[in-house]
């Protein structure tokens, strides 16, 4: 179960890994998330999204980026090896349906979770703009993916080496302002989220966001996390992962993804002793 | 063997209650053991020769799966613990567990004509105490027995959950000679027996071995599968071919209290304190990569065994100071009494008639402070218990770096939002009928999911209920 049939480096530390998952392939949609732990003894169970699946051959595939323990050890698996504890797929799938006008927006590894939502919304018959980000052209991922599911693409780095020098809040401004859409889906790190929200707020767009947050088990049972939406506290294992990006107290988010940050320098620094890729 | 003399009611009262050996409370608090050690075969002996053997067995009636009580303590009297376990295993399938968690006090030992004749229910026979002694027994000759297995009927039957309540009744269907598949979402099947109750309560190699008798037994244990999410509960049985199904998921989600400040960074739900510390093994630093919070400083608030159990295990984990508040008095509290007692052995400090009302943070959103109002005794409710009444404008404060909440769980909804046509009632638990049967055909249910948070024995004994219900209606 669970048998690595593809890995791919797409980025310094950003990997591609595709695996056999068979009962998850078959009920997952866009908009959910897997848990997974290496090591079943002394293993930590992390949230990772979906990028993409493939039903024919029970595949599932997942995007991520060698930073913590977890990450690392999965950066090192090969093809053949197997992931010894994969739970999903979780949380409420993204709501699909035709809306008119969508702007897909991703920064970072967020394009991953991303590509099934453009996915899923192009065939739900959507307009679809995509604006995909990155620190710099090395960084950005699946652009080709993105754009053969989107109307149009717009592609931003932070150092202006590929597409416009921009934060992706510049174009999603200039589309709020000269074609505005009907809903805007955001999803990358939390601080990029806020200001998207901030950006599309004085427009009255409704816009979703995706988070990603410290989890134990990814079933509503811990608690661990929950975020204050609107005032009210959800959980966004089984309340989410999608919210609307108005009502999230980001910074309520972003402190409490710091909770183990002394914890995981610690234990990333014993890691990346004998990490041999990346 | 010894002799066993023909001793008087009145000689049995007067044999003084056998102690329980314990690891010294300084010296418990730096490791994760066993608190108690268990009797000797010595102690057992002579525990079992203060039971009177009673005529209508009031303990019996106090047992949530009726165990025939004087039969095992009387074969313990006499040394033959093969016999008593033997007793015990009719009944009871996880006897180790049992004598470990359950409330006696609150349960056969209640009803104990000794405890009732001294006027004191601590003075009651140990009926829990040689049951686990009878339980480890057993385990140290290698004799986990399995159970004879009927011949094959090609039926199969499903059970969502690895808790109490789905151990119990997997055993008993597979016993019946079903095909048993049990599905579990975490990476280790024992439900809140893992999870939950810590390794100084309950070592988590007795659960294993317990588990582990269900495999040999043939039964399938699936891992890492949510029913609701990796397959829809009446997938089960309109696509993958089972019989029948049992859910057993237990009241998994856990409540907050909604004050200002709960999801400040180091508030915890016991839950996830516990989860952290015993499934993925946070204590052991070094090796585990689940990070636990670096508390000095920890506020735990309840009155309940899942409170006494996260109170301890933050002593245990370094904290300094570790203190309990609790809305009641002391006398209401819903923890076992032991539990309790060990706790204030291990320097917990208890607040009662007082509640968290705020929890202040600093400037990167960490806990530094703990706001309490103040309570005092009202009046008796319906069940006697005083209510707490707020004493208006009286507040303390507290510095503290750690909350835990512990004020109850409720059932995990997901199986109701994935199942649009099973009824639940107004708390979210699964509605059944006398049989256990939910409100869709051959779906049945069972332990917290139906009743609450409650036991490990209560769970167990509805998992055992419902399952000879799934066995009869499978018969047919």
């Amino acid at each position: 179960m669970n048998k690595i049939t593809d890995v791919k480096q797409l980025s310094e530390n950003v990997f591609e890994m595709t695996f056999e998952a068979k009962d998850i392939c078959r009920e997952r949609k866009a908009g959910q998330f897997l848990i997974i732990q290496i090591d079943s003894d002394f293993g930590e169970r992390i949230p990772l999204t979906i990028a993409d699946s493939d039903e024919e051959n029970g595949t599932i595939t997942i995007v991520f980026q060698a930073v913590g323990t977890t990450t690392m050890k999965l950066a090192q698996k090969k093809v053949g090896d197997k992931l010894e504890n994969v739970l999903g797929p979780l949380g409420t799938p993204t709501h699909i349906e035709k809306f008119g006008k969508v702007v897909c927006v991703g920064g970072g590894i967020g394009v991953a979770p991303l590509f099934p939502i453009i996915k899923a919304l192009k065939a739900a018959g959507n307009e679809v703009t995509s604006i995909i980000g990155a620190r710099n052209k090395e960084l950005l991922i699946m652009e080709e993916k993105v754009a053969n599911h989107s109307d149009k693409v717009i592609v931003c780095t932070d150092d202006g080496s590929y597409g416009i020098k921009a934060l992706v809040t510049q174009p999603l401004k200039e589309a709020c302002e000269n074609d505005k859409p009907d809903m805007v889906v955001v999803i990358g790190p939390p601080i990029m989220m806020k200001f998207c929200a901030e950006t599309t707020r004085p427009f009255g767009v409704h816009t979703v966001v995706s988070l990603n947050s410290i989890m134990v088990d990814g079933t509503g049972m811990c608690g661990g996390c929950r975020v204050s939406v609107g005032g009210e506290t959800k959980f966004v294992c089984v309340d989410g992962p999608e919210f609307d990006g108005h009502k999230v107290d980001f910074d309520n988010l972003m402190a409490r993804n710091r909770a183990y940050t002394s914890h995981e320098q610690e234990s990333t620094h014993k890691c990346r002793i004998g990490l041999t890729r990346g | 063997m010894s002799d066993v003399k023909t001793l008087t009611t009145k000689e049995r009262l007067a044999i003084a209650p056998q102690m329980m050996p314990e690891q010294d409370p300084l010296v418990r608090i730096t490791n994760m053991e066993e608190v108690a050690c268990g009797f000797t075969a010595e102690q057992v002996m002579a525990e079992a020769s203060r039971c009177l053997d009673c005529k209508n067995a009031p303990c019996v009636k106090g047992c949530p799966v009726s165990i025939d009580i004087p039969g095992f303590v009387k074969a313990a009297e006499v040394g033959d613990f093969a016999k008593s376990i033997e007793i015990i295993r009719e009944s009871s399938l996880l006897p180790a567990i049992c004598g470990r968690v359950c409330p006696q006090e609150k349960q056969c030992q209640m009803y104990c004509t000794v405890g009732k004749s001294l006027k004191d229910v601590e003075k009651s026979v140990g009926i829990g105490r040689i049951e686990r002694f009878v339980a480890d027994y057993d385990r140290a000759q290698g004799n986990s027995s399995i159970p004879n297995i009927a011949k094959a009927t090609g039926k199969k039957v499903a059970i969502v959950g690895t808790g109490p309540a789905s151990i119990s009744a997997a055993a008993d269907c597979r016993k019946a000679g079903h095909e048993v598949v049990m599905f579990e979402a975490f990476h280790k099947p024992g439900g809140v027996l893992v999870y939950g109750i810590p390794e100084f309560r309950l070592p988590k190699a007795i659960v294993e071995e317990e588990i582990n008798t269900l495999r040999k037994m043939g039964v399938e244990i699936r891992l890492n599968f949510l029913v609701g999410r990796t397959r829809k509960l009446k997938d089960l049985i309109d696509q993958d071919g089972f019989d029948a199904v049992f859910v057993g998921t237990g009241a998994g989600l856990p409540n907050f209290l909604n004050i200002p400040g709960e999801n400040l960074v180091g508030v915890f739900s016991a839950n996830e304190y516990l989860t952290r510390s015993n499934l993925m093994k946070a204590y052991a630093r070094g090796e585990a990569e689940t990070p636990i919070y670096q508390s000095k400083r920890v506020a735990v608030v309840g009155g309940g065994n899942v409170a006494m159990d996260a109170a301890r295990m933050a002593k245990r984990l370094g904290a300094q100071e570790v203190h309990v508040i609790y809305r009641r008095n002391e006398s209401d509290m819903p923890a076992r009494i032991e539990e309790v007692h060990h706790a204030k052995q291990e320097q917990i400090v208890f607040h009662f008639l007082r509640n968290i009302k705020e929890i202040k943070g600093d400037a990167d959103s960490r806990v530094c402070e703990v706001v309490l109002s103040h309570y005092k005794e009202g009046e008796p409710d319906e069940q006697g218990r005083r209510r707490p009444e707020l004493i208006p404008g009286e507040n303390s404060t507290m510095p503290m770096d750690t909350v835990i909440i512990a004020v109850g769980n409720v059932s995990n909804p997901l199986i109701k939002q994935t199942t649009s046509e099973l009824v639940t009632n107004k708390w979210g638990n699964i509605e059944v009928d006398e049989s256990f049967e939910t409100s869709i055909k051959n779906i049945y249910a069972g332990g917290d999911i139906v009743s609450g948070a409650a036991t490990v024995i209560l769970a167990m004994g509805q998992g055992r209920e419902a399952a000879a219900a799934i066995n009869k209606r499978l018969a047919k």
